[in-house]
């Protein structure tokens, strides 16, 4: 599975949204994406790579095409 | 003006907006005359409710002209609250411009703020008890229309004593991370307000850098949180973020786990910070306890002390009075404070007191040698999820007009629904959380051959096990 599906998967998996929706995906935008489903979303994300992500990072992370730039900070190449 | 102390200057900020707004006491005084001439008599509203001003502000006008308002969440489900309105009959609906539309039939009389008051149509009017003030939700999730009947007093009583062992003064600036329809939520704004402080207004939430850069040019002075707020906390690293304005943190709505209680007490020690573990329900108005912080490590896990003027007893299963230390029995609490009762439509809104300020809580709990009180464990099947109370009865109950058999189970922070049949675990999982709001991750759906039940026929909830 490359890192794209991977991310793919977790968004899907933790936000319980179709893969066509997750381009224009933001926080809020969905219910499922509230303050709990963010922390929930974060955790995967780090489990899922192996990485810790940092608080101003996780506070960033606002949208599913934000996201990308965030993990890459992080080693993972997509 | 409700719940104001008199003698405020009118150019007391009262309210600052997250887009960098301020609002005086002579803005929310100029507005509540304004409501007062439209809707001029004592009579129901549904206040449809966010952290933004218009609905602030609605809610203090309406308590103001004794207007009786029906605290609701604003993203509240729209099948859920015409259900309610049928209930009810409010003569009018206070709710933001965006949820206009779904009452296009009826006459919008009047809008400021992005908010809109809404006439319904003329129904035969019926009579509110005199002492009633609002009418407040018990569970913000399970989708329940049954309200607690708040009296002015309790209000006011509340308010104050709150106010009293937070040693809130008009310098204090708390940033709103809770909702207003939520009891805790409406009563931080309540003993703030009471005071003349100034009330830091963001829907914004503590996942978004919004509401930290907020928190900082606002040099916020209080934050409070259920204890999900808490684990974010953590995770955020928050006790390394540099936040010198930030001198009170409060903890409500459920039981934080030792380590990380412990963790916050001594965070909270070595910054100059006061950290406030309390207990409260909803049909205490918000408050029954709270923990002194110097005691916080000491008596760590405790609820504390009961609020000034308010007094606690445990009794047993024949109602009698337990006085030793360590002895569990049902946590019992005495005050003004204590609700009216509960309202399940419109005609219990004329009943009298059914409690008389003696409130029977559903939680266990014991005292220790110092008169110090612990929760040890729950007598009913409520539980509290996120902070806001489920009634796994209810769920079972919603569950039952769509399925055949069910049972619910819960445990500190995760419910688990039994079914029988395998076919429909997604399409129940998607019910659930569409109807009452939990968070998909916060419950499990799980088959089972069979509903375990006892010899009387009732679900042997014992034998259940995920």
């Amino acid at each position: 599975m490359s890192n794209k599906e991977k991310y793919i998967r977790v968004f899907k998996n933790t936000f319980q949204v179709n893969e066509k929706d997750l381009a224009t995906l933001t926080y809020q935008g969905v219910d499922s994406w509230d303050s709990i489903g963010h922390m929930n979303m974060i955790a995967e994300m780090e489990e899922t790579f192996n990485i810790m992500i940092e608080m101003e990072d996780i506070l960033d992370f606002s949208s599913y095409i934000t996201g990308f730039d965030i993990i890459k900070k992080y080693g993972i190449e997509f | 003006m409700f719940p104001f102390e008199t003698s405020h200057p009118e150019n007391r900020v009262v309210v600052i907006t997250d887009d960098g707004l301020s609002f005086t006491f002579n803005d929310v005084r100029s507005f509540s005359e304004t409501i007062n001439k439209i809707i001029q008599h004592r009579c129901l509203i549904f206040c449809l409710s966010q952290n933004t001003v218009g609905s602030i502000f609605g809610y203090i006008s309406f308590i103001s002209n004794l207007i009786v308002p029906v605290m609701l969440d604003s993203a509240i489900d729209s099948d859920f609250l015409e259900g309610t309105i049928n209930k009810y009959n409010p003569e009018y609906l206070w709710l933001p411009d965006n949820r206009v539309n779904q009452f296009a039939n009826y006459k919008v009389l009047f809008s400021k703020y992005n908010y809109s008051l809404v006439k319904l149509e003329e129904k035969s009017s019926y009579p509110l008890h005199a002492d009633l003030a609002i009418l407040l939700t018990t569970s913000g999730s399970t989708g329940s229309s049954k309200f607690v009947r708040i009296s002015y007093e309790n209000l006011k009583s509340n308010a104050e004593a709150i106010s009293s062992y937070l040693s809130i003064d008009a310098l204090e600036r708390p940033i709103t991370n809770l909702p207003m329809w939520y009891s805790y939520g409406l009563s931080i704004i309540n003993c703030h307000l009471l005071k003349g402080a100034t009330i830091l207004l963001t829907s914004k939430t503590i996942v978004e850098k919004d509401f930290w850069n907020f928190l900082k040019s606002q040099k916020a002075s209080s934050l409070s949180g259920v204890p999900y707020t808490f684990r974010i906390l953590k995770k955020l690293k928050f006790t390394e973020m540099s936040l010198p304005s930030l001198k009170t943190l409060t903890l409500a709505g459920g039981k934080l786990n030792n380590d990380l209680n412990k963790e916050m007490c001594e965070y909270a020690l070595h910054s100059g910070k006061r950290f406030f573990v309390m207990y409260g329900q909803t049909e205490a108005t918000a408050r029954m306890s709270y923990l002194p912080p110097e005691y916080s490590i000491e008596k760590l896990g405790s609820i504390g002390l009961p609020i000034s003027g308010g007094e606690f007893n445990i009794v047993d299963d024949h109602g009698k009075s337990i006085h030793e230390a360590g002895v569990a029995g049902e946590l019992v609490y005495n005050g003004k404070n204590v609700s009216m009762g509960y309202a399940q439509s419109f005609n219990d809104l004329i009943k009298d007191n059914d409690n008389n300020g003696l409130l029977f809580t559903g939680d266990l709990a014991k005292k220790d040698e110092d008169n110090f009180y612990f929760i040890v464990g729950r007598k009913n099947r409520y539980m509290k999820l996120f902070g806001n109370r489920v009634n796994l009865d209810e769920i079972e109950d919603l569950l039952s007009k769509i399925i055949s058999d069910c049972a619910c189970i819960g445990s500190d922070d995760n419910i688990s629904v039994f079914i029988t049949d395998r076919n429909r675990i997604s399409e129940i999982k998607n019910f659930i959380n569409l109807k009452t709001g939990i968070h998909n991750t916060a419950f499990s759906v799980n088959y089972c051959e069979e509903i375990p039940r006892t010899a009387l026929g009732k679900i042997n909830y014992s034998k259940l096990e995920v």
